[in-house]
């Protein structure tokens, strides 16, 4: 062996068109760390974030001033004294008409909409898009299709039929519907559920057939092979559904004014009711407090949640 | 019912929409045999084994397994374990879990459980990776967890579709052997799916050749390859594949213009039959070549095109008249391509067709 690879290593010294070669260039190729293309791109997408990050270097600011020191003062200037004064003010004092709560009330309102919202259209999606993918019945395709077509419908053209299925649904079976966070929570699972069984079909297909027939003749059933089989699979599209239905959920304006009433509406509604309340003085430090809870849940979501986003995005989005 | 039969299947039909995959099937295996499915891609040999399962509904038809009618039964009622192309093992459990998974779904003891799984895995010698996940193993590995899955739950029919085509030539040259050897140690019925006609040969105690959806031939491997029952099937079995010369049998004799062959030795499927146009089917390994040429039956000669040594033969490409012609020689055999080679034919192992319904005659 090793008289094999001395020999070798002889010959190749002998050998003229190696000694050639090995004086040209070998390996890698250098690049250039400061090229054209490289400052091109590194300056644009320097310039990009900054669009994006001032508006909220100024909202973080201006949230920790006072309001002496904002009517003086530059916006971008950071605060000479820190006060949270603000903050406090938002969460639980701030005024929207006559009642003075702050947004306290609008966040509690918002988690009872989001975690029964976000658990039943999950829920539903999932075993629909199961059912679409795996155990296709006659018509299966033509009810995807129809909830597909649904999900290209505008939404004004359905407020105010679901306005009048809730009130007469709700009568029929003896419960507030309208106006009421449950049926916020019917509406936003209903809405939820054209993308999310979209998602969840796309992603149930892209598991191989064989798997499912191999779980089929070990004698597990339909749910025997959602829950043992698919679902322990499927953390990365579950995790998807959970960021868009948490953040559009907790994002909506339009069906929260339109459902709910004055005492249960969501965060966002009373956000606005804050800011744009007419009487008094502006109070930007207060508003842009508030502003900044709002966002919070969406936010903290993102950053927990990033890496498995990409990843639930790029399984689920592949197969069509 | 004279014999026992494992399976028997009865006028099967299977539409997919307007397309038929399976047309009036039948089919009896016997109880302990390894019968192979072979055909080429795309005639239904996937389909007929999800029927077996029960994991395709036919349209039509019957399927027994033991005697008992198992046609609307679910594919866990029905004594049948099954072995895929892709493994198909559950990725988030260890081997342990994927052998144990069928037995727990029919809720046997636990002891009882575990004393299956372990004498799987000693049989298929995969003791060290019980504790593994499948994303761990090779591919070798991972087919033998997947026949391990079908072992424990104790079986009266396997299953297997393609189950060697992902795995490389030598690892599936291996494992072939191996399946072998367990069936003769299990003496299990074993129904197997291939387009591979190594694998069908040398494992098959008999061979159904399918084609549209149709059984074309069901016989023993020797069967199939001396006395293919029409031309598809010689042409199918066979690597290079047979060659066939068209002319007219007149008195039992073969006729093709210089080409006159008189068919002694060769079993006609009648005692008489009659003349027609017809077809000889010549394999390329029994054409006589060399000095054996002097007392061959009867004599012709080539025109070699191309010579493919192979170390232990030599495959030569050459043209008879106008009609190609391939043969087998020795691996130490010299030709030439231009070169006019003397050939032998033996008729008594050649095959005849009918040249219109392509029948053996
Ligand atoms: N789900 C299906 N829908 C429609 N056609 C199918 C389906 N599955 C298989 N086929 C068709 O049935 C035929 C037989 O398929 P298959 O049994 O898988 O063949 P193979 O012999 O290669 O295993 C093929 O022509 C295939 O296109
Ligand atoms: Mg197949």
């Amino acid at each position: 062996m090793s008289d094999i690879g001395m020999l070798n290593t002889v010959k190749a010294a002998e050998d003229p068109v190696r000694r050639r070669l090995d004086s040209g260039p070998r390996g890698a190729r250098p690049k250039r760390a400061l090229s054209r293309g490289n400052i091109i791109l590194y300056g644009t997408l320097l310039v990009v974030s900054l669009y994006y990050l001032l508006p909220l270097y100024v909202m973080i600011v201006t949230s920790l001033k006072g309001m002496p020191e904002i009517r003086a003062g530059n916006v971008f200037a950071p605060p000479m004294e820190i006060t949270f004064q603000p903050w406090v003010k938002a969460w639980a004092e701030a005024c929207t008409g006559v009642n003075c709560e702050g947004l306290s009330r609008g966040f509690w309102n918002s988690v009872r909409i989001l975690i029964p919202s976000v658990i039943l259209s999950i829920t539903i999606a999932c075993i629909s898009g199961y059912t679409l993918s795996k155990w296709k019945f006659k018509g299966s395709d033509l009810f995807f299709t129809i909830l597909i077509v649904g999900a290209f419908i505008p939404y004004q053209v359905m407020l105010y039929p679901i306005v009048i299925m809730l009130r007469e649904v709700g009568n029929t079976l003896g419960v507030q519907l309208f106006g009421s966070l449950t049926g916020l929570v019917l509406v936003h699972s209903v809405f939820g559920m054209p993308i999310l069984t979209l998602l969840f079909r796309n992603y149930f297909a892209s598991i191989p057939d064989e798997l499912f027939k191999a779980a089929r003749v070990d004698g597990a059933g339909f749910w025997g092979i959602l829950f043992r089989i698919m679902l322990p699979m499927s953390l990365p599209i579950l995790v998807v559904a959970m960021i868009l239905q948490v953040t559009g959920i907790w994002n909506d304006f339009l069906f929260g004014v339109v459902y709910t009433r004055a005492d249960s509406y969501p965060m966002t509604v009373q956000l606005n009711n804050i800011v744009n309340s007419v009487q008094g003085i502006k109070e930007y430090n207060v508003n842009m407090a508030a502003t900044l809870l709002t966002g919070l849940v969406p936010l903290f979501i993102y950053f927990v949640s990033g890496k498995l986003f990409v990843r639930g995005i790029a399984a689920g989005a592949v197969k069509g | 019912m004279a014999e026992q039969h494992s399976v028997e299947i009865r006028h099967l039909d299977l539409d997919f929409g307007a397309v038929k995959v399976l047309q009036d099937l039948n089919l009896d295996i016997h109880e302990g045999e390894f019968l192979v499915l072979l055909g080429s891609s795309g005639c239904g040999k996937s389909t007929l084994l999800n029927c077996i399962a029960g994991l395709l509904e036919p349209t039509d038809g019957q399927i027994f397994i033991k005697g008992r009618n198992v046609t609307w039964a679910e594919p866990s009622d029905r004594g049948i374990g099954m072995v895929f192309q892709s493994y198909a093992l559950y990725p988030q459990m260890t081997v342990r879990g994927n052998l144990s998974f069928g037995l727990k779904n029919a809720k046997v003891p636990k002891a009882e459980i575990e004393k299956r799984v372990n004498r799987a895995a000693e049989i298929l010698q995969i003791q060290p990776l019980l504790d593994r996940k499948p994303g761990a193993l090779s591919g070798g590995q991972r087919q033998r967890v997947a026949i391990g899955r079908a072992l424990v739950r104790d079986v009266d029919v396997f299953l297997f579709d393609e189950p060697l085509s992902n795995l490389d030539a030598k690892l599936r040259a291996d494992l072939r052997v191996e399946l072998k050897r367990l069936h003769q140690q299990l003496e299990n019925t074993m129904i197997y799916v291939t387009h591979d006609q190594v694998e069908a040969m040398t494992l098959a105690d008999r061979i159904a050749i399918m084609k549209g959806g149709q059984i074309m031939q069901l016989s023993t491997p020797d069967e199939i390859y001396n006395r293919p029952r029409n031309k598809y099937v010689a042409d199918f079995i066979g690597s290079p594949s047979m060659n066939f010369l068209d002319g007219h049998l007149e008195n039992h004799v073969f006729k093709r213009g210089d080409l006159v062959m008189p068919m002694t030795g060769y079993e006609f499927a009648a005692p008489k039959v009659a003349d027609r146009k017809a077809t000889i089917g010549i394999r390329p390994e029994h054409v006589i070549t060399g000095e054996l040429v002097q007392g061959a039956p009867v004599k012709s000669e080539i025109l070699v095109d191309v010579v493919e040594p192979m170390g232990s033969d030599t495959l030569v490409w050459g043209n008879m008249g106008d009609r190609p012609f391939r043969l087998r020689m020795d691996g130490n055999a010299r030709v030439k391509p231009g070169e006019r080679l003397p050939i032998g034919i033996d008729p008594s192992r050649a095959s005849l067709f009918d040249a219109s319904d392509e029948t053996r005659l």
